[in-house]
């Protein structure tokens, strides 16, 4: 999926400085981000913090996923989220995509650099 | 250490964590292994069926892990298993976990119990792979979770121990969810394959007072329920199947124990004063509030050393201010404890550090640890002083700090001490105006500087079981050299005594709180010492006591003087010992001490 969306992105910008008003709409339909983090709280990964990733991508309209050493999820499986098996120091990286894939976005960075309210 | 024979008397050797002996019938708690039932389904019809079975059992497990959930909250307090429980429930909802399950059985053609094992399995394979410890332990969340399936699939409600004599529980491990639905007044004893000093089995067996050996390895898969089993907390030790000869001596060692422990608790709650009318304070020392009930019923008077090493670990995440708050909180106004000392965190900083090559320390004794890492890590410290100066505003707190070495680092923990506590007043938080604070000795820079560091303080607390290990320049963890562990050494003694005169010179108390407190056989030593407080493990008070209440401080200042006269270990040792045995024929006979 992340693939298919990095190739969609590429065509993208053209497409919406071509066009205005529903072509623009549906752009922003089609609106997805991609953003690498570190993840910089001691015990990396579990369940605890699963849950919350689990639970931020709940809030949203967006679909998410995790991808790590070339690995995808989907953001809403707690299981598949533990299974990519990230300790302190990895790096993931999250593509969110959707009406509001940015507020998405946004909420996953925060959590992230909140070291989801670890140390 | 099992036979195969059932009926063969065997017994394992574990880690007596509560002590006293019961005699009485195995109940197997759950087991993890349960054998899971597998057939094929003969009709692809039945497929649906099955289907349908599993999103029924998933329901059913969900149902019962937010009613569990509603009635731990009920609880209220400090209840840290809640999240876990929304940590299975999103388990039981996720998709990729359901729809492996549903193919697993449509695919295969097999039962549901089959099909959601082999899911589990599949994740336990990814699991095992991973290299760090802490996140491939966390397959336990999902057999937690897929056990709970199972039940619900086998049409059993889980755990519900219903049955009306009283048994002993066996169980690879008891988590609070667990224990929350056990009704305990049935629990004669408990028996588990793993845990420790600090797991949750642990702590509800010692504040109820139920005789448990944890760290069995294989007792699940030893025992059966039903079997005839002995559980000896004080040992360690579980038997299995008796025979009448076996059952014949623990019924008596159990009859002895008894009358052994109401003779002492009978004494236990009288003061501790000689016949001379001298009078020493007796503390419990305890690593978790649990213990409190028990340390007054054993007879301290109060609480002379309050580990909080255990806020910290065994936890995911550092304490809050609130975690430790309410831990200090519950030792406070306490109905017949007059004090309560909570020392400061006396971890290695290992425990903070995730990164094994820089935080690995080859000597960790001489390391970065206790005030040494506070005074470097002085937000996570003033976390813990907060808690303690907001707690303080409820009632009467000592303060001590560990391993202080010299002048500077009790100045500095004493200047953030008093920050943290202007700070609070500040924000108009209420604090405690009399707290007590003190330093334990147990670094022999502190004996010699004693005089100086008196001044900075309200007492001292000797730690004997550091301050001879540093002493002495013995590494505890090498057994080459645990033979020159000697309480009774002339430089440990002579110690001692320089540290008890220059407090009591400068006016200030001296307590101890090592192991060697709570040694019978050095009570009359301790006396002659003139030491203002021993604190020792509750369960040591009753001896004690009966040794203090039972001499003269004329004497023990004689037995004293003898002692230190003598100029080798071995000579002091043979001597005390021959003088207690003389005066206390009843105490040291049987065990030789």
């Amino acid at each position: 999926m992340l693939r298919n969306a990095i190739a969609r992105r590429r065509k993208a910008p053209s497409f919406t400085e071509r066009h205005s008003g529903i072509w623009r709409c549906l752009f922003d339909m089609l609106m997805f981000i991609i953003r690498t983090f570190e993840i910089t709280n001691r015990l990396g990964i579990h369940a605890r913090v699963a849950a919350k990733l689990v639970e931020t991508a709940n809030h949203f309209k967006a679909e998410v996923s995790l991808e790590k050493d070339g690995v995808e999820v989907n953001g809403r499986s707690i299981l598949s989220i533990l299974a990519l098996y990230c300790p302190q120091g990895s790096r993931l990286t999250i593509c969110t995509e959707g009406v509001d894939a940015q507020e998405a976005m946004a909420a996953f960075a925060l959590l992230i650099a909140d070291k989801f309210g670890e140390t | 250490m099992s036979g195969n024979d059932p009926k063969k008397t065997f017994f394992i050797k574990g880690i007596g964590v509560s002590p006293g002996i019961v005699i009485g019938k195995a109940y197997l708690f759950d087991r993890l292994d349960a054998q899971v039932p597998f057939y094929k389904l003969s009709d692809p019809n039945l497929i649906n069926l099955e289907i349908q079975r599993f999103q029924k059992a998933l329901r059913d497990s969900e149902k019962q892990l937010l009613e569990l959930k509603n009635s731990l909250s009920d609880l209220g307090g400090g209840m840290d298993p809640l999240y876990i429980i929304d940590v299975h429930i999103m388990i039981l909802k996720d998709r990729k976990f359901v729809n492996q399950t549903i193919q697993n059985i449509r695919k295969m053609s097999v039962n549901a119990e089959w099909a959601v094992r082999m899911t589990i399995d599949k994740y336990r394979e990814i699991f095992d792979r991973m290299e760090d410890d802490y996140l491939r332990g966390r397959i336990s969340d999902i057999q937690y979770a897929g056990q709970r399936i199972l039940a619900n699939l086998a049409g059993k409600k889980r755990a519900a121990i219903d049955r009306g004599e009283k048994i002993v529980i066996i169980a690879a491990d008891l988590s609070p969810a667990d224990t929350a639905q056990m009704k305990l007044d049935r629990v004669l004893g408990l028996a588990m394959d793993i845990g420790g000093k600090t797991s949750h089995t642990t702590i509800v067996a010692r504040s109820l007072e139920i005789p448990a050996v944890v760290g069995l390895v294989t007792v699940t898969r030893d025992v059966r329920t039903n079997d005839d089993i002995i559980v000896d907390g004080s040992a360690g030790v579980v038997i299995v199947h008796p025979d009448p000869e076996v059952r014949r001596r623990y019924e008596e060692k159990k009859r002895l124990y008894k009358i052994a422990q109401d003779d002492l608790l009978d004494h236990a709650r009288l003061p501790a004063v000689t016949k001379d009318r001298h009078r020493v304070e007796i503390g419990g020392n305890i690593e978790f509030v649990e213990e409190i009930p028990s340390a007054i019923a054993h007879g301290a008077d109060g609480i002379g050393l309050y580990r909080t090493e255990f806020i910290y670990i065994n936890r995911e995440e550092l304490p809050s201010e609130e975690d430790h708050l309410a831990n200090y909180r519950s030792v406070i106004g306490v109905k017949g404890l007059s004090w309560s000392t909570i020392r400061t965190f006396d971890l290695g900083g290992d425990k903070f550090y995730p990164d094994k090559k820089t935080s690995r320390e080859l000597n960790p004794q001489l390391g970065l640890r206790a005030i040494r890492f506070c005074l470097k890590e002085v937000e996570l410290f003033k976390v813990q002083l907060r808690a303690i100066l907001r707690a303080s505003a409820e009632g009467k707190l000592r303060i001590m700090f560990p391993m202080i070495s010299g002048i500077e680092e009790i100045r500095a923990a004493k200047r953030i001490f008093f920050e943290v506590k202007e700070e609070l007043l500040a924000k108009g938080e209420s604090v405690g105006e009399d707290i007590e604070i003190g330093v334990m000795i147990e670094v022999p820079s502190a004996v010699i500087v004693a005089e100086e560091l008196a001044k900075e303080v309200d007492f001292f607390s000797i730690g004997t079981n550091d301050l001879i290990q540093y002493v002495l320049a013995i590494d505890r963890i090498n057994e080459q050299v645990t033979y020159l562990y000697e309480p009774l050494h002339p430089a440990v003694l002579r110690l001692i005594k320089q540290v008890v005169d220059v407090g009591h010179r400068a006016g200030i108390r001296v307590a101890m709180c090592g192991e060697m407190a709570g040694e019978p056989v050095y009570t009359m030593i301790l006396l002659g010492l003139e030491l203002d407080e021993l604190s020792m493990n509750p369960l040591a008070i009753p001896r004690v006591k009966k040794i203090i209440r039972g001499s003269t401080l004329k004497e023990s200042k004689a037995l004293l003087k003898k002692a230190m006269s003598l100029s080798s270990s071995v000579e002091i040792r043979a001597f005390v010992e021959a003088v207690m045995r003389k005066r206390f024929p009843e105490e040291f006979q049987v065990n030789g001490q």
